[in-house]
């Protein structure tokens, strides 16, 4: 071995990764400054020392090729997409943007969008959009998962991720359902290890055996989009058995509350209220009522000694009809048999059956009680805490179809029937949820929020309670671009991304001036339809004008948007940064309480890089928003770290971004006076705060009252009432009434109160998803989805060096049978056509997937020369993209029009990128072996590194 | 005599790669490095790994089994890589059993590689060495770390704690015990190159539900399909029968 470089500089720093969303503690290990090694932290309760093969790589992200170092400006006269860009100084961006962000707000601020692919920064982001006063702003979350945000948190006041997860280390029992690697990804495997190693069961319900599905003790591949009929027919026999936990139910859920059954009432479907004292602050009066079994008449529910009935139906004294919800449930369930489940989903009924035993079975007897006493919040005091040890995860395959929502909903009720809820061995939330269902924030109700030169009236985003909270003009039409918020998407918690574009570019509801892109790939794997929406971006009106006038993209790399740009502003990696993982965010607690957690440099900014951080807050400084700037308009914070360390949600109310280490010496958790020194203290505590809660507030925390005064002492819920589980949706049937025409509240525009009155039904069902009630399926026989492949999911990158190693090209898998059929052989070139585009690549045939479902790892394909990587690179010539085949728009169902509306589940405005359907054939004699489409390779933007062609990384100089 | 090895548990390995990159970041700016990666952003990247993991599908739909298998250098107890080099390069430490390349000897002409059964070894094109898994040699004895970094960096990265490590030789340590219970394999004894490494197989938890168990006392269908007496006031055949 050759000579070792004299004494080098070792030094060994702790920030946070963020080569995917999970956020685990590294420590970055520097020679001579240059990164050495990047491992992970044992002493960081997220990821206790293990890290993933993305990690691992954040070394070859540091020195990529694809790097933007300076800010760039389009060439004039050079079209949008080719990528010609000049180098211009940062005050040059800055007063261009100053100038025009400042026009715009001083007239019509919702004509500016801002739209970022991270929401980990949404607390800052989406500050800075309110302060703007553009309602116009969301994060990807709308394409990525919401269905099961709002699926779950509008019925149990939680839901997986960042908001709670399997208990993986009690549960007996774990069933995933769908693709859900990609999130919590090292606290899942490391969970998961633990499971299996303990004896536990694992069962995997899912079209393709790949990722986790791999280990699992049975995988039971189903139909894609059928997960709801599975799940319903799941709930049929766990009634049917008597297999549900009753007491659980009667006092945790409205399952025993009497619900208004009479049709020809204004209140059908409403909960029979009564009246109670007015209590101060209440969100959700317990002013319902059940009908006792011992008394035989309706009492206030929880009334002490009563008991209700679950099933039957009653007759109040006035004569009006009800039932308990539960009886309700009972009855959409009945026709959902196995029998009928079998036929949608494709898994056999005796699999359905058996599995229903297993997890009723399995709550029922293997129970955990554990000696923790807690108090509820009836004042009931219990010694124990119970636990029924089945566990459930999903994300993504159940939530981005059409139907997720419903499908979601469904989950959220058999979990609760098993009585997992918050407890051992089963979902555990993690701060700050549960929240009430649904959660206080508002988005706002009127046109007249958006005013120039004034901040937005309410959060761009929000939970909508009832149709009065939706985000509507006088007419019932959006007010926002992406028409969140409106009766076509009204639970759109979190906006829909994937039509900005086209809704900008169209002009409906309106045209706006500026888009700024932050960290989102809009021209390629993060938009649908992208072949069209790339010449929408790039698509002039009569007068020779964008139709999108101005573009913005803030990235650390060259991504395929970049190349649609006007304006580049070049971000830092995560090693370059000031960052936090706040709880006014997405935070990274865990089941026994709050944690949150920051970044600090390791090293200097590459080139001209700046945070996006620093351009929010320097933005806000120029264009005077009030929250960044002094009463007298001078700038209020040095930078972003002053601005993290002083900030305050209202003066004085010392909820800050990051919640360890506040007052003035530190001594303060959660809420507390700024900190002069709260940085320094993370440095020195791994970077991360991490408050246990006591044991008896750790479960049952909906209904806990110690947990839930300790939550409003804290300021991070405002009532600390009950936050029972909605088996039946009120929330839902309010907007069903309004499209009913009933009640007082808005009605829908006359074109969607079919849609609403079918969509919004309180209780889950199943139905077909729009597109495929909408394609031939004899003519597209096949579904075609996408997963992430675990050394790359949820990073936006694989131009690196390694990791592209590893995946430099993805194929189509398609079930050996379906492809012999087709006349398919392995590696076969083949077309893959929906009804919507086309696009060729290579057929690998695998018996690990679903007979009419074909696949493949996403966002491998590349656009010749973008991320830095030679116009020839495997990416662009054998990668390809499913997104080409996926329309962003459905035609509305209602004939006779040219209504279209997003393709999108009608309730959330999740992305259905899962519901489209395929035919594949052999490509003809002659047709190259080259993917289609294929588009002008971009050529690197100045600034850019050079790209090596031969790498021998070695750090701190040669040995 | 000490064995230092890999114990790979298949049972609970997602194949997340987590191990095959951390190895490589650990190791190439470490003494066995640098690793080449040539084309790194161009056509057909390719690059010197000392650990990848390979997929395989077993049996037929739906009855498939997805395999993720990590492979590295097995240091074997009979290398055949040993005996086979003409510079004596290739080596097998009498005190630890790590096999290794001694790069200043290697002249590359890939006799070893020919002679391994399982593909382990590796040509660096760069610096035209063979190259390979050293157990981390360089970390594992370095004093200036913590007990728990001196293991190899593939073991300490693994989410799901699949690899174990430890002396084989010592029916007390924790991979002789893993070995012994979870019915631990080596690859192709037949070669009778008695690989160090082992593999622990899956092992699959079922469950068995008895009819009898979907019968029970506390069914609360008991309680709930006990539907409402009527009322004392409604019609009843009392009202109208008097015989």
């Amino acid at each position: 071995m050759t000579q070792k470089p004299a004494q080098p500089v070792q030094e060994v720093k702790n920030t946070t990764c963020y080569m995917c969303a999970c956020r685990c503690g590294i420590r970055v290990h520097l020679r001579d400054g240059e990164i050495r090694f990047i491992d992970g932290n044992p002493d960081h309760p997220l990821n206790q020392g293990v890290i993933c093969a993305k990690g691992s790589s954040g070394i070859m992200k540091q020195y990529s090729p694809a790097r933007l170092t300076k800010p760039l400006r389009r060439k004039a006269g050079a079209a949008r997409g080719a990528g010609e860009f000049e180098a211009i100084s940062w005050e040059d961006a800055f007063s261009v943007l100053a100038e025009r962000l400042g026009k715009i707000r001083a007239t019509d601020p919702k004509k500016f969008a801002l739209f970022t692919g991270r929401d980990q920064m949404q607390a800052l982001t989406g500050m800075f959009a309110r302060q703007f006063g553009t309602p116009n702003y969301a994060a990807h979350g709308g394409f990525c998962s919401v269905n099961m945000a709002a699926g779950m948190i509008y019925t149990i006041g939680g839901s997986f991720w960042e908001f709670g997860g399997p208990d993986l280390d009690r549960a007996k029992l774990f069933v995933m359902i769908g693709t859900a690697e990609d999130h919590h990804s090292n606290p899942l495997k490391m969970a998961l290890g633990k499971f299996k190693r303990d004896g536990g069961r694992f069962v995997s319900i899912n079209p393709v055996r790949s990722g986790y599905s791999a280990i699992a003790d049975e995988w039971v591949p189903i139909r894609p989009g059928t997960d709801g009929a599975f799940l319903l027919a799941v709930i049929h026999e766990i009634i049917a058995k008597g297999l549900y936990d009753r007491e659980f139910l009667v006092q945790y859920s409205n399952a025993g509350e009497l619900v208004n059954t009479d049709e020809a009432s204004d209140e059908f479907g409403m909960f029979l209220r009564t009246e109670v004292p007015e209590e101060e602050t209440c969100y959700d009066p317990q002013d319902k009522l059940w009908w006792d079994r011992k008394t035989n008449k309706p009492v206030l529910t929880h009334a002490e000694g009563a008991d209700p009935f679950l099933l039957g139906e009653f007759k109040m004294r006035d004569g009006t009809p009800v039932k308990p919800s539960f009886q309700l449930l009972h009855e959409r369930v009945k026709d959902y048999t196995p029998e009928w489940a079998e036929g949608v989903t494709g898994v056999p009924a005796a699999t359905i059956r058996r599995l229903a035993y297993e997890m009723g079975v399995t709550a029922r007897d293997q129970r955990i009680e554990l000696p923790i006493a807690w108090t509820d919040t009836w004042g009931k005091e219990h010694d124990t805490v119970i636990g029924n040890p089945v566990a459930f995860h999903a994300m993504r395959g159940l939530a981005a179809h059409s139907n997720g929502f419903h499908s979601i909903r469904a989950l959220a009720i058999l979990m609760s029937l098993l009585g997992t809820i918050d407890r051992p061995g089963g979902f555990r939330h993690k701060v700050p949820f549960p929240r009430p269902i649904p959660p206080c924030a508002r988005p706002p109700n009127h046109p007249n929020a958006v005013q120039p030169n004034k901040p937005l009236d309410g959060m761009a985003l929000g939970w909508p309670a009832d149709p009065d909270d939706l985000f509507v003009d006088a007419d019932g039409g959006p007010v926002r671009i992406d028409k969140g918020f409106s009766w076509e998407y009204p639970l759109s918690v979190h906006g829909l991304m994937h039509n900005v574009i086209t809704n900008a570019w169209r002009g409906d509801p309106y045209k706006i001036d500026t888009l700024l892109i932050f960290m989102a790939n809009m021209a390629w794997n993060s938009t649908m339809n992208a072949v069209e929406v790339r010449k929408m971006l790039n698509d002039k009106d009569e007068n020779g004008d964008y139709k999108i006038p101005f573009i913005v993209v803030a990235d650390a790399f060259q991504s395929e948007m970049t190349a649609f740009a006007d304006l580049i502003l070049p971000d830092t990696t995560y090693l370059e940064r000031h960052d936090v993982m706040s709880l006014l965010d997405r935070p990274i607690s865990e089941f026994d309480g709050p944690v949150d957690s920051v970044r600090i440099p390791v090293v200097p900014p590459t080139g001209e890089c700046k945070p996006f951080q620093e351009v929010l807050i320097e933005l806000g400084a120029r264009l005077k928003l009030p929250a960044f700037v002094t009463k007298e308009g001078a700038r209020k914070y040095r930078d972003y770290p002053d601005f993290i360390i002083n900030y305050e949600t209202e003066p004085g109310s010392g909820i800050g971004f990051l919640a360890g280490w506040r007052g003035k010496g530190g001594e303060k958790s959660l809420r507390g006076e700024p900190n002069p020194n709260q940085w320094e203290m993370y440095a020195k505590n791994n970077c991360v705060f991490h408050y246990e809660l006591p044991k008896s507030y750790q479960y049952m925390r909906n209904w806990n009252q110690g947990y839930l005064e300790w939550s409003q002492r804290n300021r991070i819920t405002r009532y600390a009432e009950p936050i029972l589980i909605n088996i039946y949706s009120e929330v839902l049937m309010r907007f069903r009434q309004a499209a009913q025409g009933k009640g007082f509240s808005r009605k829908p525009p006359a074109h969607l109160a079919k849609r609403v009155a079918t969509f919004f039904d309180p209780l889950p069902f199943y139905y077909d998803t729009l597109e495929a009630q909408q394609t031939d399926k004899h003519k597209y026989p096949l579904a075609a989805i996408t997963q992430r492949p675990m050394a790359m999911y949820h990073s936006w990158d694989s131009q690196n060096a390694w990791l592209r190693q590893i995946h430099a090209h993805n194929l189509l898998y398609v079930n050996t049978q379906t492809a012999r059929v087709a006349g398919i052989e392995d590696n076969d070139w083949i077309w893959v056509e929906s009804q919507w585009g086309k696009v060729k690549c290579m057929a690998k045939h695998s018996e690990a997937v679903e007979p009419g479902t074909v696949w493949t790892w996403n966002a491998i394909g590349k656009a010749a020369g973008a991320w830095g990587l030679a116009p020839d690179a495997n990416e662009s010539q054998q990668g390809f993209l499913l997104n080409h085949l996926i329309s962003e728009e459905l035609p509305a169902c209602e004939r006779g029009n040219n209504l279209r509306v997003s393709n999108s589940d009608p309730v959330t405005g999740q992305a259905a990128w899962y519901d489209v359907r395929v035919r594949i054939y052999k490509v003809g004699a002659g047709e190259t072996a080259v993917t289609s489409p294929q588009f002008e390779p971009l050529k690197p933007y100045p600034g850019q590194p050079e790209r090596k062609s031969v790498w021998n990384y070695f750090a701190g100089g040669k040995k | 005599m000490t064995q230092l090895a890999l114990v790979i548990d298949l049972n609970v390995c997602v194949g997340c790669h987590a191990c095959v990159t951390n190895c490589k970041e650990w190791n190439t700016s470490g003494e066995a490095g640098p690793m080449v990666d040539q084309n790194p952003y161009g056509k057909d990247p390719t690059g010197t790994f000392f650990n990848r993991v390979q997929t395989f599908e077993v049996g037929e739909f739906p009855n498939t089994e997805t395999v993720h298998f990590p492979k590295s250098c097995l240091h074997c107890e009979d290398p055949p890589c040993v005996p086979v080099c003409p510079t004596g390069a290739s080596y097998k430490r009498k005190e630890d059993g790590i096999v290794l390349v001694d790069y200043e000897k290697c002249i590359g002409c890939k006799y070893c590689s020919w002679a391994c059964p399982y593909g382990a070894r590796e040509l660096d094109e760069q610096q035209k060495v063979m190259k390979k898994c050293t157990l981390c040699v360089d970390r594992i004895y370095d004093t200036t770390m913590t007990e728990e970094e001196r293991r190899p960096a593939c073991v300490r990265a693994c989410p799901t704690s699949a690899r174990l490590f430890g002396d084989i030789h010592d029916p007390h340590s924790s991979v002789s015990r893993a070995i012994r219970y979870a019915h631990g394999y080596q690859l192709m004894p037949e070669w009778g190159t008695n690989p160090a490494n082992h593999y622990l197989p899956r092992r699959k938890t079922k469950l068995r539900i008895r009819e009898d168990e979907l019968e029970r006392a506390d069914n609360p269908l008991k309680i709930d399909s006990q539907l409402p007496k009527p009322g004392k006031a409604e019609p009843s055949l009392d009202d109208v029968t008097s015989w």
